[in-house]
């Protein structure tokens, strides 16, 4: 035993244990102090600031870079494209522990958390678009989870219940595809109520075409950037089918995003014309819009252009990142930044040092628990009891 | 632009519209051919 104990502690002695470790601990600290000490007493929320950080981050994004769930299994299950077969596992591992994130943040804000069921069960606010965001959410999350069973029935050995989950994939997928078209763009809908709030190049009749456009490219985007992850991380638990086939999806994710991205720059100037919002594009904000629409979109459109072009996998992955960080800074722009703009300087949201504290600590939970199910059950690989069948 | 009625706003705002989805149908298949070229290699 006296031999084992330093061998056990150099592995659990991690860079990555550590960090998690001292992030997870605050986090706990802080969700304590936030369900004791009341949501003010963690936030910079006020009357005019009712959604910060936790809406605009942990909600807007979350929802949104989860996207590659629907996006691989219908390429994969609607369109036929058994080519991208491998990268479902992973893509629905990630959408479902978004949503499931997603969930958990809102716990964070709503507060109450046994309270979660009543619009659903008890109380439907049917006229309303967070009831609709709430019930496609709790409904997408329950598809993701039952999608993501055969991967957890094959790792406990439960082959007849995997095998009748997976006679519902096509099911589970046409229904998953649904649900995301509808709340993804009810979660832009939601910013249509505020329009002398949010800044007139950011409004726009068109706000839930927007979200659910860019859904679209953001979770193309975030399966590249997660297989890149994966790859540099979690290499070994590759097989051979996944890491053949891991170029071809990139390549062919980063053709189809750069397209879709095109399109939503198309639409946006569209919004710009029918609103006649041109004028503003010569004002600070018209500045700050063009870096959104022309550094964090068109410019990442261009490089995964060339790099399908070029077959070049370096310009897809690093266009892949610079598409997720241009979703991101969408996403804080119509929740946080361009909204309440007119405000003066003293009044506008800054989120506190422990709202950020609180997002790291969700989306370490999220990485942890990815790495956790990864390196457990067969994700990146096929189970040998299953090879083609599927 | 100065605009005194709504239907002259309207006119004004559609027409710009109009042109611009024009631009976009003929730009997005070319920018799919762009796309799609070397498929092939």
């Amino acid at each position: 035993m006296s031999q084992e104990t330093p061998i056990a502690r150099k592995q659990y002695l991690t860079p990555f244990n550590v960090i998690t470790g001292v992030i997870l601990v605050i986090g706990l600290v802080l969700t304590v102090l936030r369900f004791t000490k009341g949501i003010g007493a963690v936030t910079n929320l006020d009357n005019n600031n009712p959604w910060g950080l936790w809406i605009g981050f942990d909600l807007l994004c979350g929802v949104a870079l989860a996207a590659g769930g629907y996006m691989t299994s219908s390429a994969c299950y609607i369109f036929g494209l058994k080519k991208y077969h491998s990268a479902v596992r992973p893509a629905i591992l990630t959408a479902f522990l978004g949503y499931a994130l997603v969930v958990f943040a809102l716990h964070y804000d709503v507060g109450r958390p046994w309270r979660l069921p009543y619009p659903i069960f008890w109380s439907q606010g049917t006229s309303s678009l967070l009831f609709e965001v709430g019930l496609c959410v709790f409904l997408y999350l329950t598809v993701l989870f039952i999608e993501w069973t055969p991967a957890a029935f094959e790792w406990l050995g439960y082959k007849k219940i995997r095998g009748i989950v997976v006679r519902l994939t096509l099911m589970l997928t046409i229904f998953g595809v649904v649900l995301s078209t509808l709340h993804q763009s009810s979660l832009g809908a939601l910013f249509m109520i505020a329009p002398s709030k949010l800044h007139p190049l950011w409004y726009s009749g068109y706000l839930h075409v927007y979200f659910f456009v860019s859904s679209m490219f953001a979770g193309l985007s975030m399966v590249i950037f997660e297989s890149t992850l994966a790859h540099r991380w979690l290499h070994h638990k590759m097989d051979d089918t996944h890491l053949a086939e891991s170029d071809g999806v990139a390549l062919g994710f980063g053709k189809a995003a750069s397209f879709i991205m095109m399109g939503y720059v198309g639409i946006k100037i569209i919004g710009l014309a029918v609103d006649n919002d041109w004028h503003y594009l010569a004002t600070g904000w018209g500045a700050w819009f063009l870096v959104e629409l022309v550094g964090f979109v068109l410019l990442p459109a261009i490089l995964f252009s060339m790099g399908a072009r070029e077959k070049n996998l370096t310009f897809i992955r690093v266009a892949a990142v610079w598409a997720v960080l241009g979703i991101v800074l969408n996403r804080l722009n119509v929740s946080l930044i361009a909204f309440n703009w007119h405000l003066p300087a003293a009044d506008r949201y800054v989120p506190s040092i422990m709202e950020v504290g609180t997002t790291i600590f969700i989306v370490t939970l999220g990485v942890v628990v990815y790495r956790f199910i990864a390196l457990k059950m067969p994700i990146l690989y096929e189970h040998p009891d299953y090879k083609q069948a599927h | 632009m100065e605009f005194f009625t709504l239907h002259g706003f309207m006119t004004y705002s559609k027409g710009i519209t109009y042109l611009v989805m024009g631009g976009i149908l003929v730009f997005m298949p070319l920018y799919w051919l762009y796309l799609t070229d070397r498929d092939d290699d």
